[in-house]
């Protein structure tokens, strides 16, 4: 930010000095007003409160960690399920999607007439099928499609033991669609002479995709993949709603015994922080890696 | 799929209660993230910290998160977010004034978590402006604060309009979690409600449902399409 302002001189430095010394002092106080304080008025500091989640002498210490690890456990496997199965499908989608809009250019000349009609107009259906189900299931919120997932599911006829995998499915639904995007305009922004090129030595267009495209996709959108990750970590949270025993279902089960709101969810939220921060700082950290 | 005839005023009943959640959290959000925005880029270090841990946090934790921290942390603290029973503001959306919390709370959870996005996007706009710029404002004899008014922010603003607009977007599909704590009347609880309590089919509610957000999604996503593509072409 320093191109905002020039090197400060003497007299800027000592006003920047006095500025931030008011700066730190209000955000001190006004922190101390209005979160130490009505916090400490409710008791909310309490040892009684915060004891089974920071104190190990606590007679309920290792009953709430389990829960809360094996919490954090089942939020991770349904991730990890949902990472890879959305990066599978969304690779699928994306591959399918690049080669109908090559298909959609090809005359088919060699199988003539109707044929080669009805070929481009299945193309073309498929098309705008793939463009719709894209459209459609990035503009609806994930919880939604979890939600009727988990309902309409077992109205077809499909159940699961766990809700776990009703999770899963409504996840990377909405994920496979993201990724397939983020992958296909990856290969749709490389440039033109690499598919040329690959036609040129005589790779048939699936081969050209195949390891021509989608390997450069991969590498030049690694960074947002690695974010679109942080989002499904966080988004399977939302598991709680059709009762999936994940990190925050749990919390709520040990907050029902030891009626500690805002100290369960506090450590929660910064296992979450912690663990996507680090994520965050990875894409980044791979990003400035490719960037040189 | 009589059910979307039969049940129509509930679905439209839905739509305008989640849009007017939407324009409210919107609001409040470009509000908070303006101010972090302004922090983040200020010279004095402490308000650069807040602003850096504001954004930090809010954008780690999952939004379950902060729901759960508003709905039922803030009633354990004793309050029921009356700050937002705005005088005028609550005639023309009556439900900032009823006694049931749950619709100021979930404003509250929107607002601060998509605020951390709204800062990034605007931030991310004033790091787009080129250096330059700023120097040859400054080399003109431009003080910070004309430099920031007349040079910078005016690129800024045309640089971080689509990734606002997508950050709205997301928002709007986020305000669907609201009707999952406590929020009654809005598109998914009122979905929920058809499906799991009344025993509508499921297919025709979903349909319903989502047509709902796409009427507030779809728009709003091809018009930043063409603002990028319009941005690109004058670039």
């Amino acid at each position: 930010m320093t191109v905002l302002y020039d090197a400060p001189g003497p007299r800027a430095r000592r006003r920047t000095v006095v500025i931030s010394a008011i700066a730190a002092v209000l955000v001190v106080a006004g922190g101390y007003r209005l979160v130490y304080q009505p916090l400490a008025d409710q008791g909310q500091f309490s040892a009684e409160l915060w004891g089974p989640l920071l104190n190990p002498g606590n007679e309920q210490f290792s009953l709430v960690w389990r829960r809360i690890l094996e919490g954090f456990q089942a939020t991770l496997i349904a991730a990890g399920y949902a990472i890879v199965a959305s990066l599978v499908a969304g690779t699928a989608l994306a591959v399918l999607r690049v080669q109908l809009r090559s298909l959609v250019l090809r005359r088919f000349t060699a199988v003539g007439g109707p044929v080669a009609l009805l070929i481009r107009g299945l193309v073309l259906l498929l098309m705008w099928l793939t463009r719709f189900c894209v459209e459609v299931f990035r503009g609806i919120p994930v919880v939604i499609t979890i939600f009727f997932v988990w309902v309409a599911l077992p109205e077809f006829g499909i159940t699961f033991e766990t809700s776990r995998w009703y999770l899963v499915i409504g996840l990377s639904i909405y994920n496979a669609v993201v990724i397939g995007e983020v992958l296909r305009s990856g290969m749709e922004g490389l440039p033109g002479g690499q598919r040329e090129a690959a036609h040129a030595v005589g790779l048939t267009p699936f081969q050209t995709t195949r390891l021509i495209l989608l390997p450069q996709a991969f590498r030049i959108m690694l960074p947002a993949l690695i974010s679109q990750l942080v989002v499904v970590l966080k988004d399977t949270s939302l598991g709680f709603i059709i009762s999936y025993e994940e990190a925050l279902r749990v919390g709520s089960q040990v907050v029902q015994v030891l009626e500690n709101p805002i100290q369960v969810y506090t450590v929660i939220g910064a296992v979450y922080i912690l663990v996507n921060y680090g994520l965050s700082k990875l894409a980044q950290y791979i990003q400035r890696r490719q960037s040189r | 799929m009589s059910v979307l005839v039969d049940q129509f005023s509930v679905f439209v009943n839905g739509f305008w209660l989640t849009l007017q959640l939407c324009v409210l959290s919107a609001i409040g959000a470009l509000l908070i993230g303006g101010i972090a925005a302004v922090m983040r880029i200020a010279p004095a270090p402490p308000l650069r910290g807040l602003g850096t841990a504001y954004v930090t946090i809010f954008r780690n934790v999952p939004l379950t998160v902060v729901f759960f921290f508003t709905v039922f942390g803030l009633p354990a603290l004793g309050t029921t977010a009356d700050f937002l029973r705005i005088p005028i503001l609550d005639l023309a959306f009556p439900r900032l004034a009823i006694d049931l919390p749950f619709f100021r709370f979930a404003i509250i959870a929107l607002s601060l978590y998509t605020g951390a996005f709204v800062c990034e996007a605007l931030r991310s706009g004033v790091n787009a402006v080129s250096p330059g710029q700023a120097e040859a404002g400054r080399a003109i004899g431009l003080g910070f604060r004309q430099n920031l008014w007349h040079v910078v922010l005016p690129q800024a603003w045309q640089a971080s309009v689509v990734p606002l607009g997508s950050v709205i977007i997301a928002m709007i599909k986020n305000s669907a979690l609201a009707g999952f704590f406590g929020l009654t009347g809005d598109l998914s609880q009122s979905g929920a409600e058809l499906v799991t309590v009344r025993g509508f089919p499921v297919v025709p509610v979903f349909i319903g449902i989502a047509v709902g957000f796409l009427v507030m999604t779809m728009p709003l996503g091809l018009l930043l399409d063409r603002i990028e593509s319009r941005g690109a072409m004058t670039r």
